[in-house]
């Protein structure tokens, strides 16, 4: 079967804009939860937050784009660019449906959709903006990603909260298997916003910590709910023969996946988190003992930790794989985060050596390799990827050096 | 927004709304006496132009059907019917 391998990624993270700068600032344990700049949330009970720094969307987009779009569809557009360009491959110069976009969303274009909704009911319907039509809406970064592009091949959206990051990928793997070309996929999300931080209030696990460091603490004796954040990552997925034909640099190869769902709640049933790493582990045809690293899906939830380290204990034994989880630098990103992660994987990949977890002190009763307060150098060749979604979703990715 | 109920409607105003409603496409841009051009050879899509119809209406106070912003209207047919509009509303007192 056709490889699919990875030939371009872009990053968009709250401890970093742009690839590099984020995997400096990761490396060194540079994080970036910060109190929320966007809005005044002196009356809101969450204060903190990862926003991406220093983006000028005027910088990077077109004039026309910008009334119609939302936040996070701006850094996902620049995003596309970047790793697009990162690939050495210029979409005009290619059949436009030899190329496909699947992005991951959570909630769509949420800033964009609150103005529109003040306007409607503080102004009236003639106030508000004709694109709110798209802007909001889920598939938009995927739409509009096609649309700059020129990419008329097959195109969708994956919505499984935190997992769809993953599914995203798998479905970008799917479909270059089956004859597409090229697809950009992963996933930039946020929604930092009054209403979108509310939202996501009511589901009960965001931190109400007022210090950055003390505020998102997975597998830490103070875990006490997750920082939400903004950005995420696109890669540039290829065939393995047209990408090695036109001499592209490879990044790894997307070996394996898997998603399970959980049992209902109140069954007694064990969730399904170890039976994703072992499908995805069978899938990418290897085992347990060829990982050399975890990025753990770390929902800073007491019970849901203790659910994935249970899950890896019982797949890898105690202690028996190097876990981290650097998005305790970025907050939880939404659909956005596991794509970072898998782009993360792959730079640590090439670099030889772990990027930290930050500021927790792992509890030892969870018995996980935590790698924790500075990165650790480690020849990688697999790397696991997790991610976990509100309402049962599990997802599992692994990324392999390529030609490994 | 304050409404100008009795102003009229010049070439500069309608930039300014497609400006902020939709943006410009790059290299055409909107300089210029650009009154010949249609919506489409400028760029605006049907989105465009519902966006900055929008925007005219309620800032003058002025309501236009849909044949005032088809792909092949030009900019100088908009200004006329918008000003027809304007005059219409608010006759000159005697």
């Amino acid at each position: 079967m056709t490889a699919a391998v990875v030939t371009g990624v872009a990053v968009a993270a709250p401890n970093g804009l742009g690839t590099d700068a984020y995997w400096r600032a990761t490396r060194a344990g540079t994080g970036g939860i910060r109190p929320i700049r966007k809005f005044d949330t002196s009356r809101y009970p969450v204060t903190l937050a990862g926003e991406v720094p220093d983006f000028r969307p005027e910088d990077h987009l077109p004039s026309r784009l910008l009334p119609q779009t939302d936040h996070m569809t701006r850094l996902a557009l620049v995003a596309a660019d970047q790793a697009l360009a990162d690939a050495g491959v210029d979409p005009g110069a290619r059949d436009p449906f030899s190329m496909g976009v699947v992005t991951a969303s959570s909630s769509g274009g949420f800033e964009f959709g609150e103005r529109e909704l003040r306007n409607l009911w503080s102004k009236g319907g003639q106030y508000v903006s004709a694109y709110q039509s798209f802007a909001w809406f889920y598939a938009v970064n995927t739409g509009q990603i096609s649309i700059r592009n020129g990419m008329r091949g097959p195109c969708g959206v994956v919505v499984s909260d935190q997992a769809g990051g993953l599914d995203a990928l798998a479905q970008a793997r799917r479909l270059i298997r089956g004859g597409t070309r090229l697809v950009v996929s992963g996933g930039v999300d946020g929604s930092i916003c009054s209403w979108g931080l509310v939202a996501q209030m009511a589901g009960g696990r965001l931190s109400t910590a007022t210090d950055p460091d003390r505020a998102y603490l997975p597998f830490d004796a103070a875990a006490a709910g997750h920082v939400p954040g903004e950005g995420g990552a696109l890669l540039v997925l290829e065939d393995a023969d047209s990408a090695r034909d036109r001499g592209a640099r490879t990044y790894g190869e997307i070996a394996g996946y898997a998603a399970t769902f959980d049992p209902k709640p109140g069954t007694g049933r064990e969730p399904g988190l170890r039976r994703a790493i072992e499908l995805a582990l069978d899938d990418a045809g290897g085992t347990a003992a060829d990982v050399d690293l975890v990025f753990a899906d770390a929902a800073a939830v007491p019970e849901l930790d203790r659910i994935e380290a249970d899950a890896l204990t019982a797949v890898f034994g105690p202690r028996g794989v190097p876990v981290t989880a650097p998005k305790t630098m970025t907050g939880r990103l939404l659909s956005g985060a596991a794509p970072l992660d898998v782009v993360t994987a792959l730079l640590a990949l090439a670099d030889g050596v772990v990027p930290p977890t930050v500021n927790v002190t792992p509890l030892p009763g969870y018995g996980l390799d935590l790698v924790v307060g500075a990165p650790r150098p480690a020849r990688l060749e697999t790397v696991l990827v997790l991610a976990r979604g509100h309402g049962g979703f599990n997802s599992a990715l692994v990324v392999r050096r390529a030609g490994a | 927004m304050t409404t100008h109920e009795h102003a009229e409607f010049t070439l500069n105003d309608l930039k300014r709304i497609l400006r902020e409603a939709a943006g410009e496409q790059e290299g055409t841009g909107l300089a210029g006496d650009i009154r010949a051009f249609t919506f489409e050879q400028l760029g605006y899509d049907s989105l465009a132009r519902l966006e900055a119809g929008g925007r005219i209406e309620r800032t003058y106070a002025v309501a236009l059907d849909e044949d005032c912003l088809n792909d092949t209207t030009t900019l100088g047919e908009l200004l006329a019917a918008v000003n027809r509009r304007i005059t219409e509303a608010h006759p000159a007192r005697p």
